[in-house]
C-alpha cells in the first residue's frame, strides 16, 4: 500500500505518478507493478505499470498513458491525487530488466508508452556511470506525445524519433510509420552485437521483432514486453 | 485478437511461487520447446489469462482470479525450472 | 482487509433491470479470446453432433439449406460486459437436434481451435440456443466466431463459443476449457454463477 506524493503531467494524455511506499525493496530498471483499484462495490480492476525510477528510493514512480477505452488508466491519469492510497504488488519481473553489470551495447526500441521501463534503463545507466553504450529508437504519434524529452536529451543516450502522425517544425520526413529500412539505419549494426530491450503495443513489438531477426540479429539477443493496444 | 507476453504473470504467479516465474523456463507438453515465460504468448481479453506456446500455440497454462482466489492449471507444462 | 480506492468507480453500474447483478452495460462489441482467430473456410467447414451411437455432420451448403431464425436477444459475458438488444441469424439447435437419438443428457461443444464448453443438453433445446452465423446483418466476422458460433444467450457468453465445430453428447456433466480451471459447471448470469 503506498501513498502519493506527487504528479506530474507529461503529455496530453501521459501522467507521472510518484508513489510513496515505506519499506519498498527498490527495483531493477525494467521492472513493473500490479496496481490494484477497488471501487465502492467491491469491483477489483488490476493493470501492470513499468517503473521509471530505479534503485533503493522508496519513491516510486510511474508514467502512464491514458486509454481511451482504459478503466484503470483513466483513473490514474485524470483522477487520482497526493494523498491517496495505491495498492501496488512489486517489483515485479526479472526478465525485461538491464542491471549495470551487463557492459554491453544496449538498443533500446520503444513505441509509444513502452518508452517508460526503457527510461528507468537510460536512468540506470546515468546513475551507475556504466560505460556500456546505449542507443534508443522511440516512435510517438506526434511531438506533443513524447515522454521525458528533455531529460532523454540530456542523458548522453542518442535518441532517434519516429513520428507517425504529425513531425516538429522542419523535420527532414513527414509522419509514417517505423519500417524495416528506418530501423535497420537507426540501430547499432549486427556486429556489435547489440542486447535488444522493445516495449510498446504489441503489433509494434512484433514487427519490430521481426525485422530485427531478417536483418540477422540473434533471436535471443532481442528481449520483448508487450501491453496491447 | 491482441495478445500480450509472460512478463504480465509476474504478479500474479508471484502469489504461488516464490521466484520469479517470467525467467522460469517451462516445457511445452505438446511440441517441447524450452523458453523461458515471459516469451510465452498471453491472452487477457479471456475470462481468464491463457498462456500458450510462442512456437506452437498450444495451451501451456491458464489462470483465473475467481474473487480473491487465483486458480493456476499447469496442463500444458511438463516441466518448470527455476534459478 | 480491502482498501476502497477513492474517486474509482469501476465501469458505471446503473440499475437497469436487465443487466444481471455485477453487469455493466456496453455498446460495442468486445472480442475476447484465449488464442489466435482460426480461418475457417466455409467449404471446409463442418459441423457434427455425436452420440453414444452416431455421427450427424453438415456440411457449410447443407446447413445453409435449413430453416434459418432471426434471434434478438442480449448478450451478458463473465467479464462484466452485457450487450442488450443484439440481433443475430442461425440455426435453432432445435432442427439440428430433430433426428438425433440420444439418451445422454449433457453436451461438450468443442471449437476450431481446441475450445471446449459443457452445456446440459436441455439448455440447447426449446429455442433457447442456435448456430449463428450472422450478427446484425453481416456475416459472423472471424474475430466474433465466424463463419459461425453457438449461441446460448441465457448463459454466460463463454458458453456460446466462437468457431464450433460440433456437439457431443456425454453421459454425465464433464468440464470444459473455462470449467477446467474455475468458471461455473453452469453458468447463469442472473444468479451470477460465475466460478466454482
Amino acid at each position: 500500500m503506498g501513498t502519493v506524493e506527487s504528479t506530474s503531467t507529461l503529455t496530453p494524455s501521459g501522467r507521472s505518478i510518484t508513489v510513496s511506499l515505506p519499506g519498498w525493496p527498490g527495483n531493477i530498471a525494467g521492472q513493473h507493478v500490479d496496481v490494484r483499484l477497488t471501487a465502492p462495490d467491491g469491483y477489483q480492476a488490476v493493470r501492470s505499470y513499468s517503473i521509471a525510477s530505479v534503485g533503493p528510493a522508496e519513491l516510486v514512480e510511474l508514467a502512464v498513458d491514458k486509454l481511451p477505452t482504459g478503466e484503470v488508466s483513466p483513473y490514474l491519469v485524470d483522477d487520482v491525487q497526493p494523498g491517496d492510497m495505491l495498492e501496488l504488488r512489486g517489483p515485479l519481473g526479472g526478465w525485461f530488466v538491464w542491471k549495470p553489470e551487463q557492459t554491453g551495447p544496449v538498443q533500446l526500441i520503444a513505441g509509444g508508452s513502452g518508452v517508460v521501463p526503457l527510461v528507468s534503463m537510460v536512468r540506470s545507466h546515468t546513475a551507475s556511470g556504466s560505460d556500456a553504450p546505449f542507443r534508443m529508437l522511440y516512435s510517438v504519434r506526434t511531438p506533443d506525445d513524447v515522454f521525458y524529452r528533455e531529460e532523454l536529451a540530456g542523458s548522453g543516450v542518442q535518441v532517434d524519433y519516429v513520428y507517425t502522425r504529425a513531425v516538429p517544425a522542419g523535420w527532414p520526413t513527414g509522419p509514417g510509420r517505423l519500417t524495416k529500412d528506418r530501423l535497420a539505419a537507426s540501430v547499432f549494426p549486427v556486429s556489435e552485437t547489440p542486447a535488444f530491450f522493445v516495449c510498446g503495443p504489441t503489433a509494434f513489438v512484433e514487427a519490430v521483432a521481426t525485422w530485427l531477426v531478417e536483418l540477422g540479429y540473434p533471436a535471443e539477443t532481442i528481449k520483448t514486453e508487450r501491453f496491447g493496444g | 485478437m491482441t495478445h500480450l507476453d509472460g512478463n504480465v504473470l509476474a504478479g500474479p504467479l508471484s502469489e504461488l511461487f516464490r521466484a520469479d516465474m517470467t525467467t522460469a523456463t517451462g516445457r511445452c507438453a505438446h511440441c517441447g520447446d524450452v523458453s523461458v515465460l515471459a516469451e510465452a504468448v498471453v491472452y487477457d481479453a479471456a475470462p481468464g489469462w491463457c498462456v500458450r506456446c510462442h512456437v506452437c500455440d498450444d495451451v501451456l497454462m491458464t489462470l483465473v482470479q475467481a474473487g480473491e482466489r487465483l486458480r493456476v492449471d499447469l496442463r500444458g507444462v511438463t516441466a518448470l525450472e527455476v534459478g | 482487509m480491502t482498501i476502497f480506492t477513492r474517486g474509482f468507480s469501476g465501469r458505471g453500474r446503473d440499475n437497469n433491470p436487465d443487466l444481471p447483478p455485477g453487469q455493466y452495460l456496453t455498446e460495442d462489441f468486445p472480442v475476447l479470446s484465449a488464442g489466435p482467430t482460426p480461418e475457417i473456410a466455409t467449404e471446409d467447414w463442418q459441423f457434427t453432433i455425436s452420440t453414444e451411437t452416431k455421427r450427424y455432420s453438415w456440411t457449410w451448403e447443407q446447413f445453409m439449406a435449413l430453416p434459418i431464425e432471426e434471434v434478438g436477444t442480449d448478450i451478458h459475458c463473465v467479464t462484466r460486459w452485457s450487450k442488450l438488444g443484439t440481433s443475430w441469424r442461425g440455426v435453432s439447435l432445435d432442427t439440428l437436434f430433430a433426428d438425433v437419438d440420444t439418451s445422454y443428457e449433457f453436451t461438450m461443444a468443442h471449437s476450431y481451435g481446441g475450445y471446449t464448453t459443457n452445456v446440459p443438453l436441455e439448455d440447447l433445446l426449446d429455442g433457447k440456443a442456435w448456430i449463428a452465423f450472422e450478427f446484425d446483418g453481416e456475416p459472423l466476422h472471424p474475430e466474433h466466431g465466424g463463419p459461425a458460433r453457438l449461441l446460448v444467450p441465457h448463459l454466460y457468453f463463454w458458453k456460446s463459443a466462437k468457431w464450433v465445430r460440433g456437439l457431443e453428447m456425454l453421459p454425465q456433466d464433464e468440464p470444459g476449457f473455462w470449467e477446467q480451471n474455475g468458471y461455473h459447471m453452469y453458468g447463469d448470469p442472473w444468479q451470477e454463477e460465475r466460478y466454482w
